[in-house]
């Protein structure tokens, strides 16, 4: 070995630092109704990421020259806290927040039925506890689950997912280290559809390897929808729904 | 996919029906599929499918009646909080009762409340009251209670069965708006427990066999009273 420059890699035997392979994704946890405040919250832990959105009206718009008369207008904070990485992050909004925000609101604008609620607004909030790669789909998924938890009209959920490029592969939903040290960065949020909402790119890719990350990423959001239905439903289905009462009251209704 | 279910939870999105014709409340129709637009409960009614929402806010519409609070007094209006994104103008001329202008306060404060149907929401959501009726008024005595909007059907119930049962039951008087918001007069204790099981039953809302495991409820704390 002449220089220091011994390359890590990020494969071992086909899989990735944390045992995954290319196109799987991280553990996803999500609890929704977590606020008693908020009329819409939710609680998703993605691999390390773990984002808390809350969701409010829609409701009178202040300031009042913000408002409206043919739709509601939607506003979304995204916000890191300060304890959210290694090195503490100032605390307020920054550029990176700015833009953020902005993207997000715009992945879920599309789906959200505006028109209902002239003059109000929506306003959704996502702070970030732990930050490790993908915290803006996390934050999309989480207010996404968020706004249906406030029964705020939509035409579908939306899902959102990164994929990227590593030592020249494809991997879905990058964790930190692939994230900082690999060559390309593609969150995508979409409906179920399939419809796309967001898509940026960060690094370098050719055309080719820009469609198969985008289609692994969709493949991503799929299974993420999965698991924000199922929440979702279950949530109602342990008293309520079909063949989930308890047994007393199933007897009752015979 | 079953559509025949009659209590589903469903969320924004899931397919509902391939017949566009069955799209009903809290639905819509893509592709000629018809698709939930809420988190809610899916049911078949009058041969469409609607979906009932399990949270949300009031959105005023002519012929509600509501439960209010008067905010602030502007002209010859008060603002009244309607439990909404939206507040209600209550005009002095919508009293039963001819009022001058600088008697206005004398009449209906800030913060008192008052029942008042909805006469006219405008392509705006400007929402106009009145309580011109016998049975609207201002309320001087009894406790309000506040429930989501949503739970409102759910207390009424079938063609009122739920709150005729409760009126009866609890011997106190009670007038849903349709705010969610609740007025009950009658003595001390039973308003105590029309308050408790007001709030069981916006908690179970979207269970089966409600009302009479409420009624149960109801005779056994009666029961444990006397």
């Amino acid at each position: 070995m002449i220089g220091m420059e011994e390359k890590l890699s990020f494969f071992k035997d086909g899989l990735r630092l944390d045992g995954r392979r290319p196109d799987e994704l991280r553990p996803i946890k999500i609890e929704v109704g977590v606020l008693a405040r908020a009329d819409g919250s939710c609680y998703i832990e993605m691999g390390d990421n773990k984002v808390i959105a809350a969701v409010y009206g829609p409701r009178e718009v202040h300031p009042r020259h913000l408002q409206e008369v043919t739709r509601a207008i939607v506003r979304y904070r995204y916000n890191m806290a300060s304890f959210s990485v290694e090195e503490r992050k100032r605390p307020g909004p920054d550029r990176r927040s700015y833009e953020v925000s902005k993207v997000s609101r715009e992945a879920l604008e599309p789906v959200i039925l505006t028109s209902y609620f002239p003059r109000s607004v929506v306003d959704i909030f996502v702070e970030v506890l732990q930050a490790d790669a993908g915290t803006r789909t996390a934050g999309i998924n989480a207010a996404s689950v968020a706004l249906a938890d406030a029964g705020i009209p939509m035409k579908s959920l939306i899902s959102s997912c990164a994929a990227g490029k590593v030592d020249g592969e494809i991997v879905l939903d990058p964790m930190k280290a692939e994230d900082n040290f690999g060559e390309a960065d593609v969150p995508i949020a979409m409906t179920p559809g399939g419809d796309v909402t967001l898509l940026q790119m960060d690094g370098r890719m050719t055309g080719d390897e820009f469609r198969r990350a985008l289609e692994l990423a969709k493949e991503g959001c799929q299974q993420i929808y999965e698991v924000q239905r199922r929440v979702l439903v279950d949530r109602y289905g342990t008293i309520g729904g079909p063949g989930s009462c308890d047994a007393a009251e199933a007897e009752e209704e015979i | 996919m079953d559509h025949n279910n009659d209590r589903n939870v469903v969320v924004p999105g899931d397919l509902l029906s391939d017949d566009p014709k069955k799209s009903g409340e809290g639905t819509y129709v893509k592709d000629g599929k018809v698709r939930s637009l809420l988190y809610g409960m899916a049911s078949s009614y009058k041969d469409k499918v609607r979906v009932i929402p399990l949270a949300g806010k009031y959105v005023p519409a002519p012929g509600d009646t509501v439960i209010g609070t008067v905010q602030d007094i502007v002209f010859s209006n008060w603002i009244v909080n309607i439990n909404s994104p939206y507040e209600g103008l209550l005009h002095i001329s919508e009293l039963p009762r001819k009022i001058e202008m600088n008697e206005m306060s004398k009449y209906l404060r800030i913060g008192s409340s008052v029942m008042a149907r909805v006469k006219d929401v405008d392509s705006t959501m400007k929402v106009e009251l009145t309580m011109n009726d016998r049975r609207l008024g201002i309320l001087t005595r009894g406790r309000v209670a506040e429930i989501s909007p949503t739970r409102v059907p759910r207390l009424i119930g079938k063609g009122g069965s739920m709150i005729n049962m409760l009126k009866k039951e609890l011997n106190c008087n009670l007038f849903v708006g349709q705010n969610g918001r609740i007025w009950v007069d009658g003595n001390d204790d039973d308003m105590d427990l029309a308050l408790k099981t007001i709030l069981i039953i916006e908690k179970e809302a979207h269970t089966t066999g409600l009302t009479d495991r409420i009624m149960d409820f109801l005779r056994s704390e009666k029961e444990a009273r006397s």
